[in-house]
């Protein structure tokens, strides 16, 4: 469903991605790690087409269409979705407002049926329930005044919802305490399914013993620079980026 | 009504055929005495009020157009200005629905205040202004029933001129500036409201304004009292269709809170604000004031889209101890409009205590500018102000300006002062638009949260009202 080919693609026209190759099937979960400023939040923010962020060669094709293509609320209606790892918050717009107007975009885009206020606020509660939010932060301003571990299960929250064919998901562990990592784990696992692709993006093991995914990549310099399986992650957590980067030591 | 009936309707009020313009009587421009005996004993008003608006008029005639505001326009010329337009078809003030003129309940319709929905709907009174003469009242008897009077002010004029010589020009006086003192003079009309002491107004109340003839100024007159104890709501709508010509409005509004009384006052206005290049739009000079005896509480509120010029600053004076005052304003401006408003929070009594949350958004070249004052008098012991003034600019070619003045002659006083300006974020942006929402509308929502504070102070339908106004009026504002 996603085939990214050679990409490369600057941020304020500086070079980022230097050529990366990526292939995600239905089905499959994707970990990618990689050092600090290596260009996994900017592999996220490409695929999802933020201003600044210009694909200047090679392509990524999205159910075969090229996302360059699209604009970002096309891709969100084409089933891409991105948790974020710094999420921000839109002040006096409430979450419930916020969620209304992704959902009934989205799921018009899609062809699903439209969700009445009555349905909408059950299923609301209920995606909230499941990653430990109480149903009041539905009338809170989107982010606003979350610590930062609500804020990373918000992002899951809609992304429940929102029931995407392919989900971005862009260090959602990190500021986590181990409860609220486990809830949002089990919350990750509720949407693998054979039709759904997942990229996680993490720094640390602990969250694939959790959402054991099927590959795991190792992103440096813009590159993937080398792939393998669940081992893989064991493997870098005990030896860190330098034997792959050829630096003595990763910070 | 029926078709059969209609038909009557037509034939009997237009012998001469029906057209499909309104017929109007209106003045040739120009101000002199003359213009406002003819003004005067076309409503058939008394000696006394005649002999008020022409004193008003001495006093206009030796003031000049203030120049203090953050506003650029050419000389207003009052010889361009017709002082007097009255839809002919109403000499015979309707007794009912039915019997107003077809045409005028139709421009109602367009601009979505169907008068008979609104009858039946229940729950809001309204008095509409079509240029200088009211249409109808609504609700009339039932707001007798509770004591409350409710009509126009030359109505009250007539039928109640011992409250008319009390309090018109008691809150705003006939020379208290150079458009209050021209409406003094002129005024074409307006809404009247008493409410008895220890009454409840049983319903909102609403009045529609609304300029239609080309090149008439309108200068509307409302005054409110709300005596001891008593309640009421008021909201006031303005449109104006869109015209090449510049239209001056200059108003006045006054409001007396007797003590223990409380007016909630609403605003949405959105006159024609001019094209994208400047062409056309309402200039709007509007006074309005409230004063505050003891214990009471008077509350502006304000959604302003529109007119090409806004110079507008309600105000309460906090005359009475423990009196309130509340100014909420959401100010949009957008391709060339110019806005200069605020509030003045005059504080004179004892444990006096204001609130001013003042939101400005400015897109397209447009400027707006908040210009406040908070005055704490010597004997107003423990006063307290709290004023938050927050700009938000669409793009980099529109300005916001922020003039706060403070006075404080009290040393027990606490002011405190908050000022922000931001931009809509382009992570904000990125955020709605990765959940699949479109920029105008992410734009639309964006802004809406940002006046969340001054909306939730307004009724239910006129939120709703104000935050569609905002979408349109934001339509194409992001490149
Ligand atoms: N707006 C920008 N202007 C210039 N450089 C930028 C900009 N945004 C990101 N970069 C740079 O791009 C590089 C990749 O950043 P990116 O956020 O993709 O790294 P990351 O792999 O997600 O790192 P981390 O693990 O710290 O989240 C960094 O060197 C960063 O400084
Ligand atoms: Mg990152």
């Amino acid at each position: 469903m996603l085939e990214i080919r050679d990409l490369h693609a600057t941020v304020a026209d500086k070079p980022i991605l230097k050529g990366l190759n990526l292939t995600v099937n239905p089905g499959e979960v994707h970990a990618i790690m990689g050092p600090n400023g290596s260009g996994k939040s900017t592999l996220a923010n490409v695929l999802a087409g933020r201003d600044n962020y210009a694909i200047t060669g090679g392509e990524a094709l999205f159910e075969g269409s090229s996302l360059a293509d699209l604009e970002p609320e096309e891709r969100a209606q084409a089933g891409l979705f991105l948790a974020f790892q710094y999420p921000v918050e839109i002040p006096g717009v409430s979450n419930m407002e916020f969620l209304k107007a992704a959902l009934e975009s989205v799921r018009g885009a899609q062809g699903k049926e439209e969700w009445d206020s009555v349905t909408l606020l059950r299923q609301a509660r209920a995606a909230c329930k499941q990653v430990n939010l109480d149903a009041s932060f539905l009338k809170r301003g989107v982010n606003e005044g979350f610590s930062g571990g609500e804020k990373k299960r918000n992002e899951i929250m809609q992304m429940l919802l929102m029931e995407p064919k392919l989900a971005l998901l862009d260090e959602t562990d990190s500021g986590l305490d181990i409860d609220a990592l486990q809830t949002v784990a089990k919350g990750v696992n509720s949407l693998r399914s054979p039709e759904r692709g997942i990229v996680l993006v993490t720094h640390y093991q602990r969250l694939l013993d959790y959402i054991v995914p099927d590959f795991v990549h190792v992103l440096s310099n813009g590159q993937i620079i080398k792939s393998g399986g669940k081992e893989l992650a064991h493997e870098l957590e005990e030896k860190g980026y330098g034997w792959l980067t050829g630096e003595e030591e990763s910070a | 009504m029926s078709q059969a009936e209609l038909d009557k309707l037509i034939r009997s009020n237009y012998e001469a055929g029906f057209t499909t313009t309104v017929d109007a009587e209106t003045l040739p421009p120009g101000l002199s005495e003359d213009v406002i005996r003819f003004l005067s004993a076309k409503k058939g008003e008394p000696e006394w009020m005649l002999e008020w608006r022409l004193d008003s008029y001495h006093k206009w005639l030796e003031m000049s157009s203030p120049d203090w505001a953050h506003l650029h326009h050419p000389p207003i010329d009052v010889n361009e200005v017709s002082f007097y337009s009255k839809p002919k078809s109403l000499d015979d003030a309707p007794k009912s629905l039915d019997e107003v003129d077809p045409e005028l309940l139709a421009t109602y319709e367009k601009l979505g205040i169907p008068l008979h929905e609104q009858e039946m709907l229940a729950g809001v009174a309204v008095d509409v202004v079509f240029d200088s003469t009211s249409v109808f009242t609504t609700f009339k008897e039932k707001l007798w029933e509770a004591g409350v009077i409710f009509c126009s002010i030359s109505e009250a004029i007539q039928n109640h001129p011992e409250l008319i010589k009390k309090y018109m020009g008691s809150v705003v006086p006939k020379g208290d500036n150079f458009y209050a003192a021209l409406n003094s003079a002129v005024f074409s009309d307006g809404s009247f409201v008493y409410i008895p002491k220890g009454v409840r107004c049983p319903m909102e109340l609403s009045t529609y304004f609304r300029i239609n003839e080309a090149n008439t100024g309108q200068f509307e007159r409302t005054l409110i009292i709300a005596d001891e104890g008593s309640y009421v709501s008021y909201l006031e709508g303005c449109t104006a269709p869109q015209r090449d010509e510049n239209q001056l409005h200059a108003a006045v509004v006054e409001l007396v809170a007797l003590p223990g009384a409380e007016i909630k006052y609403s605003t949405v206005q959105n006159w024609y604000p001019g094209d994208e290049n400047g062409k056309g739009g309402i200039y709007n000079f509007v006074t309005k004031r409230g004063v505050a005896h003891d214990n009471s509480k008077i509350s502006w509120t304000q959604v302003e889209t529109g007119s090409a010029i806004t110079w507008k600053y309600p105000s309460v004076i906090l005359r009475g101890d423990n009196s309130i005052g509340e100014f909420y304003s959401v100010a949009l401006t957008r391709h060339m409009q110019q806005a200069d408003t605020g509030t003045k929070m005059i504080h004179l009594g004892k444990n006096t205590k204001s609130t001013i949350i003042s939101k400005g958004i400015s897109a397209g070249r447009s400027s707006n500018t908040y210009r406040g004052l908070v005055r704490i008098s010597p004997r107003a012991e423990n006063a307290r102000n709290f004023t938050q003034c927050d700009s938000l600019l669409l793009g980099d070619t529109c300005g916001a300006h922020t003039f706060p003045y403070i006075e404080s002659k009290n040393p027990s006083a606490t002011i405190e002062h908050e000022a922000t300006t931001s931009k809509v974020s382009d992570d904000q942006m990125f955020l709605c638009r990765q959940r699949g929402i479109d920029p105008e509308k992410a734009v639309s929502m964006i802004v809406n949260g940002f006046c969340k504070e001054v909306f939730k102070e307004l009724p239910m339908e006129f939120a709703v009202e104000a935050g569609k106004l905002l979408e349109v009026s934001l339509e194409g504002a992001v490149g």
